[in-house]
């Protein structure tokens, strides 16, 4: 206890060495205050624990004296300087403001001069209430500071005033020491005389100085006349005319801020070679890869949530990220890609465009071939290009080759299209032309109406997918399907969804609604619904085309996976027809899951009742088959080979997809052949499912049934040698066995910290104890304390003033009464003396 | 009394002024029995082509009998034969009454024989005329009735009237829910329910116990259309009200009804029936039929037999079961062996999906099941969950979960730290019909892990919780056990999305992408 208290003082008094006061003063104990303190926080310092107070009082009043009572023996007794410029305390004004403000009421000031033909001098300048330009007659050159000296008016008088070192002392004095200032006088005077010639030399020396460079400065004026001319291309009557508008404009600032203006050439962004190109290109593609595999993992949009939870131990909660997730997301941002591979994308779609654009000079070309050479009376006269290759031929006409040019003409195509406003106008657009035609017609249509010509045309084109989708949807639908058409509009549709892909998700969400809630309905009515119609698989590839189907969750693939997922289970299978649609909607599945291998439960179940449907005797079965398809009774005998024979003509070919609309009528050797093309499908679909499901733990499980199937049932010795192989492939690629796992356990979570004794931080502020939550509340918490605390600081430090100022008034007071008293004293003494001496006198008088 | 020549006659403009012809002659005949032979051209008009005159016949008959039984002009008792009505000597007012007795039962013949009508509007016309024959025969009954205790109702008539709602060729649900009205009728239904009974024992017997489907469909119909009142005291709607002691005429009291109620739906359910109609009957059993009968244990004959059929009729027969088990203190054995062996792939496809999970979610609610028991159920129905769709997995799922959070010692299936890392294979046997010997608790579910892949973002998530210790709360499933793959894909459709991710390969054509399968097998021509 002793010993800790014997370094505590030892501390304290090292801290009272350290101060500023005199050491003697420090080492007194009596000066020396010690404030006691309640605990004793470790690491904490504390500025205050000691102090002396008579030091910092004695120091107090000292500043008081300089300062305070300076001001008080003052008061009302000596000028202010009043800063009247204009704006000077006006903080609202940034000084550029001000200057400007200030030019602006200079030049107003000037405005309204008299003499209108003195271009140079606006305004008469005075000293000492003499024109200076009369002054300025006498001499060349007036140097302002020195003008006082120049006129000789300097005094004794005022050089003592000057130069004596306070006058007003030397006066007062001047009663007292009349002997002194009598030697005084003399040798000032010299002085002064020597420090008149000096600053008289020194002045002319300035003068011939400033001359020079007057007379230099005059000289470059006029040189820079002179070549001001081929400078500025502006002709003198315009700058005449800016002088009356604004004719205390300087030429030379103008000519300067100019130039200043002038914009700096910038820096063109070279040509980026073929393998910059590729590698650009490649990162981009590398990007939106990663980007989709992340929404695959569905963990996007935790990600997101993360991002904004984890606050990094660097982090100074300044909204400052070092790294922040800056990958680029696939976005399109008013129909333009958002990313920085845009440029790429418009060079490639211009290359395209390109391309048709010469496909187009080329069918042109070929018009002019047919039409030999009248293509100076194209009537309709559209497009350049035609008229100059055409005009280029010798004008040789025959009126019949007129004619066919003219009909040629009217067959030939518009350059312009209107947006059409409705379905029926888009149909009446494209009705009646080829394919090729259709797609050139679509194109133009696009561009005629890019969103970037018109502020409606937006609208229209997001109106025209809707439409272009009902339309494809009837391209399929009717007899024959014209799916040509529907594959070369592909691109058109791509592109406007890649322009507004909300209204394409919104136009697919409808038809897949709709469609869906149909086959909902029949299912409740009828206990079963039919194969989806060719305008269905279309709408589903068309959507596994502009969205991606591997997201985890999508707005249009997630539907789009139910309705697949409906069709698979709900639709009945009862014709050739409706095999063949089933295994478009196993491909399109299988599609869709490719990519992200997820599991499609339905497809599997599907397949293996198409395979099913191979098989002629239905007894015995180690499978079961499941809705749509039934163990045995009407329509499950479908795929049943009617004659063994047939396999051996048979030869593998892709099976049209119009088939799936309607099967024409056909021999039943080419029945045969159309099962067998299923068959082969089918079984190729299964082998696909196989690689792509062969990493899930209950592979085998999956593909029990179907190994089943094909093992035992299915009448592979009647089938040609290429399904043969297949059915081999598949049957070596599902195990027998089920694979070992290792048994599940649950995901080790991250081990809970023991809780440590580290230290607390805690965010120290400046006054007082944390208050408050958000960070403007904090703010706000600690300025109103700050402004207490001072408000209080001050308030003491008025008092103490007031204090100061009664004390040193009563001083004053005192000493003034003192004085007198003093005084009075003085005279009541020197009465008495004279009274003792008149009495004295009278005395001796009377003796 | 010879038929009439001239009424034989039938000119051409009889067709427009038929309804005149009718109207005059019924007019007639109500007025005076000389022209009592005009009944012969009404009842003619029964066997019209034309569905118009027979209907307005029918009606003209109707009018005319009521008035005759209203006047008492219909002969009471056995009837003589009208050969033998010339010989004997009677009184020309018997003569009358019995020749207008004959020509009644020549008119009740033939409205039962329109019975069989194609028109529904005959059909109809004829039924409802029967009826008020049985209504107006209660009250003026054409038997003698010497027994003080015979309570008056028309039995006969209204039991040749069912055998021919009945009809074993002819589908009449549609005339039999118009008969459902009749059957508000308290003492109706009752004399209805014992002729039924009658009729389903002799059709069915004299088809040596084959299927009938189109009779069966038909008694099925009427049936299910018979309610009995829940109260013997709303007993109180009679067609022919009893003047002798109406409090024990057995119409009128609720345990006859009931018994007659049990009785005609054993004996209907006793013979085999089609399977569409087993799954009729299952539908409604729980809930219409059972809480009639004064006994239903009586049922479990037909659904244990019903429960041995397998597929879809076996999911149903566990209501009823259920119902015997819980309430009735039924001893069923190897319930759950059954159940179990209940399970296959076909259970996500049916339409009774919603109710039989309902069902396995209550008979496995009990937390005394042994874990083997609870375990296998789990394995199976993960091991199906492979091939279910994804509706169904949103039920299964969580039922799964809630079984393994019930049956803290069924937590090995998600979670065996202690043989963690060594692969091994799948010890549970599906093929194994016993759940005490298919190794299910010692196998993992693999499946669950498996439809984590799911395509389905939502069956993925639900997967995803086994990857965690499952939380303490059960998870309710019955919102979604009513779920379809619409509601589903709605629930899609209409969500908020900000930003719709696009395919970032742009297409050419429509069978060209960079994992085309579609192209491979399918070509555009």
């Amino acid at each position: 206890m002793m010993r800790k208290q014997q370094t505590f003082s030892r501390g304290l008094s090292d801290k009272v060495r350290k101060s500023k006061a005199a050491p003697e003063i420090q080492k007194n104990p009596f000066e020396v205050k010690i404030n006691r303190k309640k605990f004793d926080v470790l690491g904490r310092k504390s500025k205050h624990d000691v102090g002396l107070p008579g030091v910092s009082r004695s120091r107090a009043i000292q500043k008081r004296k300089d300062t305070l009572l300076k001001e008080f023996r003052l008061k009302d007794k000596n000028n202010t300087f009043i800063d009247r410029r204009f704006g000077e305390y006006d903080s609202k004004l940034t000084p550029e403001e001000k200057i400007l403000q200030r030019f602006t009421l200079e030049r107003q000031r000037t405005q309204d001069r008299k003499d209108m033909y003195n271009l140079n001098e606006e305004e008469e300048l005075t000293h000492y209430g003499q024109s200076l330009a009369e002054m300025e007659k006498m001499t060349d050159v007036i140097d302002s500071d020195s003008d006082s000296e120049e006129k000789g008016l300097l005094s004794a008088e005022l050089t003592a005033t000057h130069f004596g070192g306070g006058g007003g002392l030397l006066r007062k004095k001047s009663a007292g020491d009349d002997e002194e200032e009598e030697h005084k006088p003399r040798s000032r005077q010299e002085l002064i005389e020597e420090l008149i010639i000096k600053s008289k030399q020194e002045k002319r020396e300035r003068q011939t100085q400033k001359e020079e460079a007057q007379e230099l400065t005059e000289k470059l004026d006029q040189e820079w006349k002179s070549i001001q001319n081929l400078l500025a291309h502006k002709t003198p009557k315009a700058e005449r005319t800016d002088e009356t508008d604004k004719p205390k404009l300087d030429q030379y600032d103008m000519m300067v801020r100019e130039l200043g203006f002038e914009m700096k050439a910038q820096p063109s962004e070279k040509l980026k070679s073929a393998e910059e190109l590729a590698r650009e290109e490649r990162q981009r593609l590398q990007t939106l890869e990663a980007d989709r595999l992340k929404r695959m993992m569905g963990d996007a949009e935790e990600d997101a949530v993360q991002t904004n939870t984890h606050i990094s131990a660097d982090d100074m909660n300044d909204g400052f990220i070092l790294d922040g997730d800056d990958r680029k997301t696939l976005a399109y941002k008013d129909g333009k890609w958002n990313i920085e591979g845009e440029e790429e994308e418009k060079e490639d779609e211009d290359d395209d465009e390109e391309g048709e654009d010469d496909d187009e000079d080329d069918a042109d070309e070929d018009h002019c071939d047919l039409q030999s050479d009248e293509g100076s009376e194209d009537e309709d006269g559209q497009g350049a290009e035609e008229e100059q290759v055409c005009a280029e031929e010798p004008p040789a006409v025959s009126e019949e080759q007129k004619k066919a040019a003219q009909e040629a003409a009217k067959a030939e195509l518009p350059y312009t299209f209107p947006a059409p406003e409705s379905y029926s106008d888009l149909k009446q657009l494209l009705q009646g032309h080829g394919s090729e035609q259709q797609r050139l017609i679509l194109d133009r249509t696009l561009k005629c109406n890019h969103p970037s010509l018109s502020a409606g045309n937006k609208a229209k084109l997001q109106k025209l997918f809707g439409f272009l989708l009902e339309y494809v949807g009837d391209l399929a639908t009717q007899n024959p399907p014209d799916l040509r058409t529907v594959s070369a509009l592909i691109p058109q549709i791509c592109g406007l969804c890649q322009m507004f892909p909300e209204a394409a998700c919104k136009a697919v969400q409808t038809l897949l609604s709709d469609s869906g809630h149909s086959m909902e309905e029949t299912l409740e009515v009828k206990g079963r619904a039919p194969m989806p119609d060719l305008d269905m698989l279309v709408l589903l590839k068309i959507t596994a085309l502009l969205f991606p189907s591997s997201d985890f969750r999508h707005p249009v693939t997630t539907p789009a996976f139910l309705f697949l997922s409906q069709a698979l289970t709900r639709c009945a299978v009862v014709s050739l027809e409706d095999v063949c649609k089933g295994l478009v909607l196993c491909c399109l599945a299988l599609e869709y899951v490719s990519l992200s291998q997820r599991i499609f439960p339905e497809l599997l179940n599907f397949l293996l009742g198409l395979l099913h449907l191979t098989v002629s005797d239905k007894h015995n079965m180690g499978y079961t088959v499941v809705s749509p398809f039934r163990r045995q009774g009407k329509s499950c005998d479908l795929l049943v080979l009617k004659d063994p024979n047939v396999s051996h003509s048979w030869n593998r070919k892709p099976i049209s997809l119009q088939t799936a609309h309607r099967l024409p009528a056909q021999s039943p050797v080419e029945r045969d052949h159309y099962r067998l093309s299923l068959i082969d499908s089918c079984l190729d679909l299964v082998k696909r499912c196989t690689w792509l499901y062969k990493d899930l733990p209950s592979y085998a499980h999956i593909f029990q049934p179907i190994r089943a199937l094909l093992l035992k049932h299915l009448p592979v010795e009647g089938y040609p040698a290429p399904i043969q192989d297949l059915h081999r492939e598949i049957l070596d690629a599902i195990p027998e066995k089920p694979s070992q796992h290792a048994p599940l356990v649950f995901k080790k979570k991250k081990p809970i910290p023991l809780k440590l004794f580290t230290p607390k931080i805690v965010q120290i502020l400046d006054y007082g104890k944390k208050r408050g939550n958000t960070k403007e509340e904090k703010e706000r918490e600690r300025l109103k304390h700050k402004y207490k605390r001072e408000f209080k600081g001050a308030l003491r430090e008025i008092r103490k003033d007031t204090r100061f100022l009664a004390r040193e008034k009563l001083s004053d007071v005192m000493s003034r009464d003192a004085e007198r008293k003093r005084k009075v004293k003085e005279l009541y003494g020197s009465l008495a003396t004279q009274e003792g001496e008149w009495k004295a006198l009278k005395r001796k008088n009377r003796k | 009394m010879a038929p009439s020549t001239d009424s034989n006659v039938k000119d051409e403009n009889s067709q427009v002024s038929y309804k005149k012809d009718i109207n005059t002659k019924t007019g007639r005949i109500l007025q005076n029995k000389k022209h009592s032979n005009d009944i012969f051209d009404v009842i003619e008009y029964l066997q019209s082509e034309k569905d118009k005159e027979i209907i307005f016949a029918t009606n003209a008959c109707k009018r005319v009998f009521c008035q005759l039984f209203y006047r008492g002009d219909l002969y009471v008792g056995d009837l003589p034969q009208e050969e033998e009505l010339m010989s004997g000597d009677r009184s020309a007012e018997e003569k009358y009454r019995i020749f207008m007795r004959h020509r009644y039962n020549n008119c009740v013949e033939l409205l039962l024989e329109n019975m069989g009508h194609e028109a529904f509007q005959v059909k109809e016309a004829s039924l409802c005329a029967l009826m008020k024959f049985v209504e107006a025969e209660g009250k003026h009954p054409l038997q003698n009735l010497d027994l003080i205790e015979h309570y008056i109702f028309p039995r006969e008539l209204l039991r040749t009237l069912v055998e021919h709602l009945l009809s074993t060729e002819e589908d009449m649900s549609l005339l039999i829910s118009r008969f459902q009205e009749f059957l508000e009728m308290d003492d109706v239904r009752y004399y209805v329910m014992s002729s039924v009974r009658d009729n389903i024992y002799r059709v069915m017997g004299r088809n040596k116990k084959a299927v009938i489907p189109v009779y069966q469909n038909n008694v099925y119909t009427l049936l299910s259309n018979i309610n009995v009142p829940s109260q013997g005291s709303k007993i109180k709607h009679f067609l022919v009200k009893q003047a002798y002691r109406p409090e024990e005429w057995k119409a009128g009291k609720l345990k006859e009804h009931k018994r007659a109620f049990e009785q005609m739906w054993l004996l209907f359910l006793k013979f085999k029936l089609p399977s569409s109609m087993y799954k009729k009957i299952l539908v409604i059993l729980h809930e219409s039929i059972m809480p009639q009968m004064s006994d239903p244990t009586l049922l479990i004959d037909f659904l244990s037999a019903a429960y041995d059929i397998g597929g879809a009729i076996s999911l149903l027969a566990l209501n009823g079961l259920f119902i015997l088990i819980h309430k009735h203190n039924l001893d069923y054995p190897d319930f759950y062996k059954k159940l179990y062996s209940l399970l296959d792939p076909s259970i996500f496809h049916v339409k009774y999906r919603a109710r039989f999970f309902h069902l396995v979610n209550i008979f496995l609610s009990s937390t005394h099941l042994p874990a083997y028991l609870v375990a296998a159920f789990v394995k199976r129905f993960a091991r199906l969950s492979l091939t279910a769709p994804p509706t169904a997995l949103l039920i299964l799922l969580p039922f799964i979960c809630n079984l393994i959070r019930r049956h803290p010692s069924c937590r090995v299936l998600i979670h065996r730290p202690s043989a963690a890392e060594e692969p091994c294979d799948d010890p549970y046997v599906m093929e194994e019909e016993d759940p005490a010997q298919c190794h299910a608790l010692e196998s993992s579910l693999w499946e669950i892990k498996t439809l984590q892949k799911h395509y389905h973002p939502d069956v993925a998530k639900a997967a995803m919780k086994i990857n965690e210790p499952l939380t303490e709360q059960e998870e309710e499933i019955s919102e979604v056990l009513e779920l379809s793959t619409f509601e589903l894909m709605e629930r899609d459709l209409k969500a908020e999305r900000k930003t719709i991710p696009l395919e970032f390969d742009t297409a050419t054509e429509l069978l060209k992408s960079p994992r085309e399968v579609l192209g491979v097998h399918f070509s555009l021509e």
